[in-house]
Parts: C-alpha cells; structure tokens; sequence
C-alpha cells in the first residue's frame, strides 16, 4: 500500500511489528496500542522513533501522557464508511497539541484526503496506486471550507467578515 | 430570501467536479459500486427500484422562483416531467440516469441547489418552519439558525461518515410546524428568564423501526454556544454510537442505553473543552449571514381590503380561503398553502409545468419566494390579501387550490412500493383511495383537524407512527398488510400513536379509515373537539371496536 506524505508517494521508514517479536535496538518502529501501553517505559528509552497503531474503539485521551515519546500515531479506519477517527485526530492535534506524523490506515481512499487533512491527518496509507497518485490534485479540489478546525484554514464565516471589513476587495479574490 | 455569495458558488462547483469525476470512475470500473455508493448518496443519489433516484435537498423549505424554474427544468430535461415533495423538504426526480447526473448537479448548482447531504450516515438538509419569518409570533427567524447549521454541516471533517443518518430541525414558535421532537436535534428558540435569546436543545427523537420522542439535554444553550454544543454531541456520538447494527445505530439508540442523564453528562464533559474554542459563534458572524437573508419591502394595508370582501362572496374562493390562508405576522398579509394533494393524486408531486406555473405565479403575487413543508404541501409566505381571490383563481386552474389542507385528505405519504428499494407495501395507491372516500370537501371540513401518514415499509418515512392515524405497510406471506395505529402527533405535543389491532390487507385499508372516522364522529363531545383529542380521551379500543366489528 503507498504511504503518501506532503502529497508525495514516499516509502515507509517504520517496520511494523504486530507479534511478540523484540523490539530492535534501532530503527523506527509501529507497533499496536497494546504492546505499547505495556512496555511504554521501554520504547521510550530507546533511541529511535516509535509509532502507535491506536484502534478507533478505544478512547485516544489514554494516549496523552504518551504523547511526547510518541513520533507517529496511526489510527484505523476499518471501513471507510466508518468515520471514528476523525474525531480522534481532531482530539489528538486540538486538544493534546499532538505535533508528531498523524497516520491515516485501513480504508483509505481518495474521497477521504480532503476531510483527513482538515481533521489534522498528514500521512495516508492509500488503498489504491491510482488514488495515491492523485492525491496532489484531489487535497485541491476544494477551497472553501465551512468549518473551523486545527488545520488552520480560514472558513468563509471569517473570510465574509474579512471581505465586508475590506470593501475594496474583489470578492473572488478572497475565495481562492 | 438567502442570498448565495460567491463562497457558497464556488463550494458547489466544485462539489460538481468532483461528484463529475466520482461517476466516471465509477463509469470506468475504477470505483465499485460498494465504494460508489456512500459517495453517490452523500449527493442524494439513490439506486431505487428501477433507476436511479436524485434527492435534491431545499435548505429550510425556501425556494426562490428562479430555483423553482431550476427544478422544473431538471424534472423536464432528465427526468419524466414530475417531481416528488417530500416529508424532509427535499424534492425528489425518480428516473435520471447515471451518465445525467453530474449535468443536472451542474444545473442546480447554477441556482445554488444541490443534493449534498440529503442522503448518507452524515448530517442531513437541516429543516424548519415552513412559515418561518412569515409565521406571527416567532421569537426569530430561524432560518438564519438553519443557515448557520447548514454552513456548519456542509461537508463536516468529522461528520460525514457518522454511525447513522443526522437530522436537525429548528423551530422558533410556540407551535411547533417542523416537528423537533422527531430529529435527531431539536432545536427551540426561545427567550430565557433574563430576556435573552436562546436555544432549548432537545437529542434522540426519530421515528423508524424503534421510534423515540426527543428529549431535552439542555434548556437553554446561548446562540454563542450552540455550535460548539451542537459539536459536543456530534463528537460523543460518532465515538460512542453503535455501528455495529444499522437498526441501533441512530443516536437515539445512544440516549435510550446511555439514558439522557448520562449521555448528558459526557456531552456536557466534551463541551466544555471546546466551548470557548474557535467554533464559538460571535454576533458579527450571525449579522453577517442574517444580512443576506432579505424579506419584501411591506405596505402598510388593511387585513380586510374590497378585493377579498368581494372575492368572499364566492363559496369555493371562500372555502379555499378558511382552509389555505393563514394569517401574516404583517397586517393586509396572508401565507397561501398550495396543496399538493389533489383528491386521488399522488401526494407531494408537481409536474413541471405547475412548477414553472407556481415560479410565474409567485413572482408576481408573492415576492418570488416558495416554501415547501414536511407535509408535502408548497407555500407562498406573503401574498397581500387584496390579490388572493385573483390568486386563487390562477392556483385553482393548477390544480393547487384544493381546500384540503389539515384536512383527512391531505394525507403525507412516501414513494412505497411504486418506487422504493426499501418498501415492503405501496403507499402513494392507499392514499389515492382514502381520498376518493373523502373526495367531498365539506365533509372533510366537518371532520376537522386530521393528520393521515403512510409508510410503506418500518423505515416510517411517511412518519405514520405520529399521524393522527398512522398507516403503516407491512409484508406477510407476499401480500401487503396495513397496520393503523391512531393518536400520534409531531407538533409541541409529540407522542407516538397506538396500534389498534392486527393489521388488514390492502383492499380494506380506506374501509377501516371510513369506520374510525365515523367513531370519531359519533364520539366527539363538541364539533370543535379534534380527532386526536377525542382519540385521547376515549383511548383506542371504541375504534378498534368499531373497525374489526365487521371482520
């Protein structure tokens, strides 16, 4: 599966580990949430990055003290139609100020990217070759967003109120 | 009117595109239909019993005439020259072919009409008043409020791939016309002790297979908070709603496990984290957009002009007027029902030709605005009194003026069977009957007050289960069964109706409206005392009685 990253396919430097495996001394690692809650004191010793795969059922605020020894979150979206982690990201990034790689994984496809990126998303496991390929284009076809959220784009309730304080303006202008 | 701004332009064009691409992929294979189709029904396109279906969503039942003409074109161009009112202020098109749609979005988009949202597990056309800003009394507008919400919906990062299906309605009367109680989200405008404008916030009421009457978490939510509070349950429920069944899915379902105390407290938790965050709504925002909605330049008149004491003269202008005209918050000023509910006609639908008419129409008799409501009926909201009984004559030649409304006939009924993928029983041929039996309009007077809804299958879009009488279709052993249940009700007294006895088939569904009707007649204490009253005091069995006496 392509991993895109600022919009690039780019390959993955994390090793997954899902067994019982040990941990290798170096090297970035993925591991599930299980495995890293219990032995969290050791990868935070380690000297290299750790990630988390954090399912969508479980409550992501157990995370927080965690979060500074954490390089990269990776939440799930089994289905694509099942849209909890959204709302895990928008937690993570607005409320406990995560800053580290946010993981979007499972059902990932290109219908998706522009809600990912506004719910604080910025690396996508991409189901489909084609869909990843696409991805500079498609995180574009929008620019007009409704809605306030971490991702720091200016909705059109406060570009109106930017247009109308500044009655010079081309309306269109503001809407690019 | 809501004045679209170059922002709501641009989103919808490029909604277009992208929905444009959407159908090519899927065209091409690219795309299964599985994967198609939670992004075709995040457009109101649905895969209905022979073609496929566009829900086109009217954002708080206000049509402007241009729009009007849009839809009419829609239903002539790609359609089969009809379109189908329904119970959410949507219009449905029944027979647009795949390849059609993106073309008929990019027409609708030019007069800011879309289908987004109107279907999927996300937050659907949020809904309201009819009469709003027409409507005496009202503590606001609250179209504004649905605006507001609308924008804040529209495309939601985190919202649109919720556990079930979303519905808001807002309402800022006494009485309550957009049926609050039976949405996801009510929403109550009123003023709080300290005189300040406010929302009461009612959660968990729906109809379908497990119906739930809402319940008020919060009675009084400031306008400066009602987004972030509207936020905190959205969030609460896509995290903790089950998806795990599709018939417990719904966030009533949450309230009624959780039970309100509890599923207050984690809203209330949630809350407060983001209250004083940027979704927090301050006046310049709420100004701004309540500057773009504008209302007619009023003149001062009389509520009694020559033009309607003389037009009264004429019975059938007068029954129209008792039954069709309300009055105005602005005196010399009436709101106009326009029936849909032609005595044996499919309820809710207008050709395009009434549409084009009734766009003609309400350009020159009612500032070019429309209204459409959960009942299935459209509405001009200001029509000067003195131009009524030439207006009357012009909806008359439509076949828009039957004086049925809130009458038995002006029955609210879904697609059924004759459409609906879904459907186990035909709907709109039941309502069809009923109103042949009670084609005489002043027998339908003499009666009074008295709400019928079909549904044709448990996913109760023809809301049966608060009808006054309810009908709903069932299937036993290949054939269509009805069940009657009588006593619901969708206004400020919300309450579900109760089944009178097994269900009947299909050809003595209209006999057992006949026998109840007649009980009711026999039973009322006073001619003004209505059929749900009567129903509440006496309770169901005098009806059942009467209904299965004959077997």
């Amino acid at each position: 599966m392509p991993l895109v990253k600022n919009t690039e396919v780019v390959s993955d430097r994390y090793i997954r580990i899902l067994d019982d495996a040990p941990i290798p001394a170096s090297g970035a690692v993925l591991v599930p949430a299980e495995r890293f809650l219990a032995d969290a004191a050791e990868f935070a010793a380690r000297n290299a990055e750790t990630g988390v795969i954090w399912p969508n059922n479980q409550d992501i605020d157990k995370l927080a003290p965690h979060l500074d020894k954490l390089a990269l979150v990776a939440l799930v979206f089994p289905k694509y139609q099942d849209g909890r982690a959204y709302s895990q990201a928008r937690i993570l990034r607005e409320r406990h100020g995560y800053r580290g790689e946010l993981r979007a994984t499972g059902a990932v496809l290109r219908d998706q990217f522009v809600f990912m990126l506004r719910a604080g998303f910025d690396s996508f496991e991409v189901k489909k070759d084609a869909d990843a390929r696409a991805f500079g284009s498609v995180s574009k076809r929008y620019s007009v967003f409704y809605q306030p959220t971490g991702d720091g784009r200016l909705t059109a309730f406060r570009k109106r109120l930017q247009v109308s304080a500044a009655p010079g303006r081309e309306l269109h202008s503001a809407s690019r | 009117m809501y004045v679209h701004d170059e922002f709501d332009r641009t989103l919808l064009q490029e909604r277009v595109n992208e929905f444009r691409d959407q159908v090519k992929r899927r065209l091409s294979g690219e795309l299964t239909e599985d994967e198609f189709k939670s992004l075709r029904l995040m457009n109101g396109v649905y895969l209905q019993l022979h073609a496929y279906m566009l829900r086109v969503a009217i954002p708080y039942g206000t049509l402007s005439s241009e729009q009007m003409r849009m839809l009419a074109h829609v239903a002539r161009k790609y359609d089969r020259g009809y379109g189908h009112f329904t119970t959410r202020q949507n219009i449905q098109f029944n027979w647009i072919k795949l390849s059609d749609l993106p073309d008929a979005m990019a027409d609708l988009a030019s007069v800011g009409v879309h289908g987004i949202q109107t279907s999927g597990n996300c937050i659907r056309n949020v809904t309201t008043d009819q009469w709003a800003g027409a409507a005496p009394g009202e503590i606001d507008d609250p179209r504004i409020w649905a605006e507001v919400l609308r924008q804040y919906s529209t495309m939601h990062p985190e919202f649109s791939f919720l556990p079930r299906k979303f519905k808001i309605a807002v309402t800022a009367s006494d009485h309550d016309r957009a049926a609050i109680k039976i949405h996801d989200i009510g929403l109550r405008l009123h003023r709080n002790g300290a005189g300040e404008m406010g929302f009461e916030v009612l959660v968990g009421g729906g109809l379908g297979r497990t119906p739930f009457i809402a319940k008020t978490i919060k009675p009084f939510v400031t306008r400066r908070d009602v987004l972030t509070y509207i936020e905190a349950i959205l969030r609460v429920y896509n995290q903790y709603g089950r998806r795990d069944n599709i018939y417990k899915a719904r966030i009533k379902i949450l309230v009624h496990e959780l039970g309100i105390e509890r599923f207050a407290r984690e809203v209330e938790d949630e809350w407060q984290q983001i209250k004083d965050g940027q979704l927090a709504l301050d006046e310049a925002v709420i100004d701004e957009i309540r500057s773009r909605f504008t209302y007619p330049a009023y003149e001062k008149l009389t509520d009694n002009p020559p033009e309607l004491k003389q037009g009264l003269e004429e019975p059938a202008f007068k029954a129209w007027y008792r039954n069709s005209v309300r009055p105005h918050r602005v005196p010399g000023y009436g709101i106009v029902t326009l029936s849909l509910k032609p005595i044996g006609g499919p309820p809710g639908d207008a050709t395009a030709e009434q549409m084009d008419a009734i766009a003609d129409l309400a350009d020159r008799y009612a500032f070019g605005e429309i209204r459409v409501g959960h009942e299935q009926n459209l509405c001009f909201p200001t029509v000067t009194k003195r131009d009524l009984p030439e207006l009357w004559r012009a909806l008359d030649g439509l076949g828009v003026a039957t004086p049925n409304v809130n009458l038995v006939s002006d029955i609210i009924a879904c697609p059924g069977l004759d459409y609906c993928s879904l459907a186990n029983a035909r709907a709109i041929p039941v309502a069809q009957e009923i109103t042949r039996r009670f084609a005489n309009h002043e027998t339908a007077n003499l009666i009074g007050k008295l709400h019928i809804n079909i549904s044709g299958c448990i996913n109760a879009c023809g809301h049966h289960h608060v009808g006054h009488i309810g009908i709903l279709g069932v299937e036993k052993n290949d054939e269509e069964f009805y069940q009657v249940t009588i006593g619901g009700r969708a206004d400020e007294g919300a309450v579900v109706g109760t089944l009178i006895g097994p269900a009947v088939p299909y050809d003595k569904v209209a006999d057992v409206i006949e026998d109840i009707v007649e009980t009711y007649l026999d039973l009322r204490l006073r001619p003004d005392e209505l059929f749900i009253d009567t129903v509440k005091r006496l309770g169901v069995e005098p009806f059942k009685e009467r209904a299965y006496a004959t077997g």
